[in-house]
């Protein structure tokens, strides 16, 4: 039986060396520094072959400005400089995770230069090369397979698009990328977050990766049977990762049943005929009509007879339409209109009768428009048109991009393999079989083992250790444990505090690990009960800092004399209760007396204080 | 380095070659692959693959190893690219002498084919085909380090045979190393030219998209057509952006920095002309060039000119003999044009053994003035030649050319503080 879905990930880990090719170090700055301008230009390929997602990227004809703070970047990443050696502790990390994962190393690296114009790489190409191949992970049970790991430099980030020009920084280029690809061999959307948190531990275990968000990104490839391979690239959120699977299962499912039921309605491929309308929406209230046409622009149509119901169907599953607004969108529209949303958004009945007129359709037959700048305008809706017809082949093979909200859309064309040539200013690197002896005879503490020595020397459950190395909290545990002693409030912290907040609505992604060990520290210094410990960790996720959350929470611990004056006024208040029920009256009595102390006192002392006190008003 | 014998004779044995698709089979391990050419610094018992992926890996053969051909290479045809020539337009002969100025990558192969033919460069650079027609041909390909003056001889009279053929001017790619000793040696030896002769060069490799050939090439087209400015000029980049690229006179340029697109710069002069690339072409200097008589080409050039920088505990006796053997030498001495006072009499006894030597300053910008300290009155009495504020690289060019031109050594004197080609100016302005 076909399995439901087919994945495969990239994991690109940033490392925390200097960057891959020359010695600038490996952070981001909030600086601007110089700008440089710079225009690409396609390579010539010896047989006129250009790749097609080159050629894609290319018709958007951009203008690139480089912001270059000079802390962060020099001439190498200005395209100024030939690159220098690659980086040696760079290429140990690489070839320590591929010993973790049972991989083998080639005899010669070799770094090849990568087409990309785009924009993101100064020079018009990402240098990468392949270090391993052939390992695999044990995912409980199974085993999933390690193709490739490749070790390659990151590109500039993008700071804005305007118009035609796209600014990018270059701090982030050249930061040296561990580049993990798996097999496609999960089939469950659980799955592919498991193996990526997996992955992320091994990772992390070389001690060179760089931490924090942004740091360590996914890129996921996605296929159910009839479908076609679809990669989502650059996702940043693990906890996502199971979401972007189901929603692209259901997104080529929708469009396997729109291509079945478009070859049932007897819809044959043809060349779409795209017509300026603008005429008939001269009066139109539509802001987005009536702003384009008043600015010169116009507004074009194109009839889509057979497409009735799939560009939105009534109840929203299937989805043509936001297939072909993305693709009208890289022409730089802002969207388009279609007859399964219309009348509306300012166009009424009468206009869509007049559109359909205009188009020679039939009554009820389907239509697309689109009003921006005349060349804009034409190209977007040329594009919407083809990719509605494309529907007919089922799922187009594309690269997406991931949205916050676990969907995704169109970004560009599935890059073909065939540009990479030598980087030949970069001399090959020689991975000698001493040096990996050397490498796997000292590796870092495989998950499996370290959850076991977290149960022995912690002492805690077998459960909360796999869950802690699972999750990827195991560094930060440790440490936890290490300094403080604290390792089962720790484990509890990680396991429980942080889901239970997170289901409160707290973005517990917002702590970071240098501020739970301070909490910890403070903690350990007796500065606020543990009982307090999840309120302080709320408002560190607010923004807040240990020693404000602890004033502002008023949970600075109390003196032994100030806890029993309270706790005496509660059984003084509660005096009959606690005259009848003796020192059962502690149980019931502990609820009111830790929110009184709130949180000030440790629960354990609370309750010891308020059995003595108990015992003592007893005593008269 | 090249393979061992071992890994010749596996791939002799398989029958392989370049371009075939391998599988070798090492202990447990086995790969799949194109075979591409040996790479240079590759260990010798290693044979580069390119993988089904497009990366290429360097496995190493050992004695167990089993190399065996899966499939011979396909031969492809590389397509005609046949340009048509546009009456409207004016001609300019491009002389490729080495500078990679356009190329196409083999992404099979790894390999970067130059755009040698005319057809080739307005394939790869169609921008051309709407400035000029091209007549494309190539000299010679080598790296400009390896120049000598039989090459700028060549060149020029490689020049004067394309205008006398009718272009309206000549571009000449050229390596940046040495571009500016060209550049200096062609200004001298084309003796009336009234045509543009603009070289051109590239600091990042034409295979790259971010290359700055192509704009150079552009602009160089674009100056040649819409300005017409007789003379010999190098063009460039004028900043790290592709915005603009600058003309510099071709006795005025060095090249200032190893790697930077902008490296080349105009020293005590101002660049000709700027050209935005996205806009016009401004005109940078009002210099009203000379009424042209007709080319001849000056090609006789005395070898035996060497170019000392002077420097602290140079061995003065070592070099006054390699001095004596020259029959010119350019010093670039410190400051305003100084050396050492053992130096000063080296130089004194030179001179009197009949070998011009002349003074230039080792700080480029700036003139050099002998009159100001005793240590330049003492060498303009030892016979020294100061030459202004002319390059010194400039000044060795210029020497050989005067020496080939006379051996009476006050004319060649005379010849060396003339101005000549825009080498030497009485004026340097403040902008700096």
């Amino acid at each position: 039986m076909a399995e439901r879905v087919t994945c495969g990930i990239e994991i690109h880990q940033q490392l925390n060396t200097n960057k891959l090719f020359c010695s600038c170090p490996c952070d981001l700055i909030e600086e601007e520094g110089a700008t440089i301008l710079r225009k690409l230009r396609p390579s010539q390929s010896e047989l006129g072959e250009i790749d097609r997602a080159v050629l894609a990227q290319a018709a958007r004809k951009m203008s690139f400005r480089y912001q270059s703070p000079r802390s962060r970047c020099c001439l190498v990443e200005a395209d100024e400089e030939p690159p220098h050696d690659a980086n040696v502790n760079a290429m140990q990390a690489t070839l320590i995770v591929s010993e973790m994962m049972g991989c083998r190393a080639v005899d010669e690296v070799h770094f090849m230069r990568k087409i990309v114009i785009d924009g993101s790489n100064t020079g018009g190409f990402q240098r990468t090369a392949l270090v391993a191949i052939d390992g695999d992970i044990e995912i409980n049970g199974k085993k999933i397979a390690i193709q490739t790991v490749c070790l390659e430099e990151d590109a500039a980030r993008k700071v804005e698009t305007k118009g035609s020009e796209i600014t990018y920084r270059l701090d982030r280029l050249g930061i040296p990328l561990i580049e993990v690809a798996t097999g496609p061999d999960m089939h469950d959307p659980e799955e592919v977050r498991e193996v990526a948190v997996r992955i992320g531990s091994i990772l992390r275990a070389t001690k060179m990766v760089k931490r924090g968000l942004g740091t360590i990104r996914e890129d996921l490839n996605v296929s159910i049977p009839g479908g076609a391979r679809v990669e989502i690239k650059g996702a940043q959120d693990l906890k996502l990762l199971p979401t972007y699977v189901e929603r692209e299962i259901e997104r080529q499912s929708g469009l396997l049943k729109i291509r079945d039921e478009l070859v049932a309605r007897g819809v044959t491929k043809v060349e779409p005929d795209i017509i300026d309308c603008s005429d008939v929406l001269k009066g139109c209230r539509s802001k987005v009509i009536s702003s384009a046409l008043s600015k010169g622009g116009k507004v074009f149509g194109v009839a889509l007879a057979g497409f009735e119901g799939l560009m939105k169907s009534p109840d929203s599953k299937l989805r043509l339409g936001s297939e072909m607004a993305q693709y009208a969108k890289t022409k730089g529209v802002a969207g388009i209109f279609h007859t399964d949303e219309l009348p509306g958004y300012g166009i009424t009945q009468e206009e869509v009768d007049a559109l359909r007129d205009k188009l020679g359709l039939a009554p009820g037959k389907a239509f697309a428009i689109c009003a921006d700048e005349r060349t804009k305008a034409s190209s977007a809706l040329k594009m919407a048109a083809d990719r509605a017809y494309s529907a007919l082949n089922g799922v187009p093979e594309e690269t997406r991009d991931p949205l916050p909200d676990g969907g995704s859309a169109y970004s560009r064309p599935l890059p073909g393999a065939g540009r990479m040539y030598p980087e030949t200013d970069v001399r090959p690197i020689t991975i000698g079989v001493e040096r990996l002896e050397a490498i796997r005879s000292s590796l870092p503490e495989l998950p499996d083992a370290k959850a076991a020595r977290f149960v022995k020397a912690y002492g805690i459950h077998e459960q909360q250790a796999r869950q802690i190395v699972k999750e990827g909290y195991e560094d930060l545990f440790e440490d936890l444990a290490e300094r403080y002693g604290m390792a089962a409030i720790a484990a509890r912290t990680f396991l429980n505090t942080l889901p239970e907040l997170e289901k409160e609505g707290v973005d517990t992604s917002k702590i970071g690990d240098d501020e739970i060990v301070e909490a910890f520290a403070s903690l350990s210094k007796g500065e606020f009960a543990k009982e307090a410990l999840p309120a302080v960790l709320k408002e560190l996720a607010k923004g807040s800092n240990v020693k404000k959350a602890v004033s502002s929470l008023g949970i600075g611990s109390m003196d032994q004399g100030d806890a029993a004056n309270i706790i005496d006024a509660i059984i003084e208040e509660r005096a009959d209760f606690v005259r009848e029920k003796g020192e059962g009256a502690v149980g019931p009595l502990m609820g009111v007396a830790m929110q009184e102390l709130r949180g000030k006192v440790d629960g354990k002392k609370a309750a010891d204080l308020l059995r003595e006190r108990v015992q003592a008003f007893l005593r008269g | 380095m090249s393979y061992s014998e071992f890994v010749m004779t596996s791939l002799e044995t398989a029958g392989a070659e370049e371009g075939d698709t391998l599988e070798i089979v090492s202990g447990k391990r086995s790969y799949k692959g194109v075979l591409m050419p040996h790479h240079e610094f590759s260990h010798p018992d290693v044979i580069v693959i390119k993988m089904k992926s497009g990366y290429n890996i360097g496995v190493k053969l050992s004695a167990g190893s089993k190399v065996s051909v899966i499939e011979k290479r396909e031969a492809k045809m590389k397509p005609a690219r046949p340009q048509r020539s546009d009456d409207n337009l004016k001609t300019i002969a491009v002389i490729g002498t080495g500078g990679t100025i356009a190329s196409y990558v083999d992404y099979r192969t790894g390999a970067v084919h130059p755009a040698l033919s005319a057809d080739d460069m307005v394939g790869a650079v169609p921008e051309i085909s709407s400035i000029c027609n091209v007549k494309a041909r190539v000299l010679f390909s080598i790296f400009s380090e390896n120049m000598d003056p039989e090459c700028w001889v060549a060149i020029a009279k490689a020049v004067k045979e394309e205008l006398s053929n009718g272009a309206d001017a000549v571009i000449i790619p050229h390596g940046t190393d040495t571009m500016g000793y060209t550049s200096a040696a062609l200004s001298f030896m084309l003796d009336g030219l009234d045509k543009p002769v603009v070289l051109v060069g590239a600091q990042r490799s034409s295979d790259r998209p971010s290359s700055d050939s192509y704009t150079n090439l552009i602009a160089a087209a674009r100056f040649c057509i819409e300005t017409s400015m007789p003379g010999v000029f190098v063009l460039m980049h004028e900043t790290l952006s592709d915005t603009t690229a600058v003309v510099h006179k071709g006795t005025r340029v060095r090249k200032m920095h190893t790697s930077r697109r902008d490296a080349f710069k105009s020293i005590n002069s101002s660049p000709v002309a700027r050209i935005n690339f996205e806009g016009k072409i401004e005109m940078l200097c009002d210099e009203t060039p000379k009424p042209a008589a007709s080319l001849v080409v000056k090609d006789v050039l005395e070898r035996k000119v060497a170019l000392l920088q002077f420097h602290p505990s140079m061995d003065v006796e070592l070099f006054k003999e390699i001095m004596l053997k020259h029959r010119g030498i350019v010093i670039a001495g410190s400051g305003l044009g100084h050396v050492s006072t053992p130096m000063v009499k080296a130089l004194g006894e030179v001179v009197k053994a009949g070998t011009a030597v002349i003074m230039t300053s080792q700080c480029l910008s700036g003139s050099v003035n002998l009159n100001v300290y005793a240590t330049g009155r003492d060498l303009i009495n030892a016979g020294v030649v100061p030459v202004g504020d002319m390059l010194p690289e400039t000044a060795l060019v210029k020497l050989m050319w005067v020496l080939g031109q006379t051996s009476d050594m006050k004319e060649a004197a005379r010849m060396m503080t003339e101005n000549l080609r825009g080498e030497i100016s009485q004026r340097r302005e403040i902008d700096g």
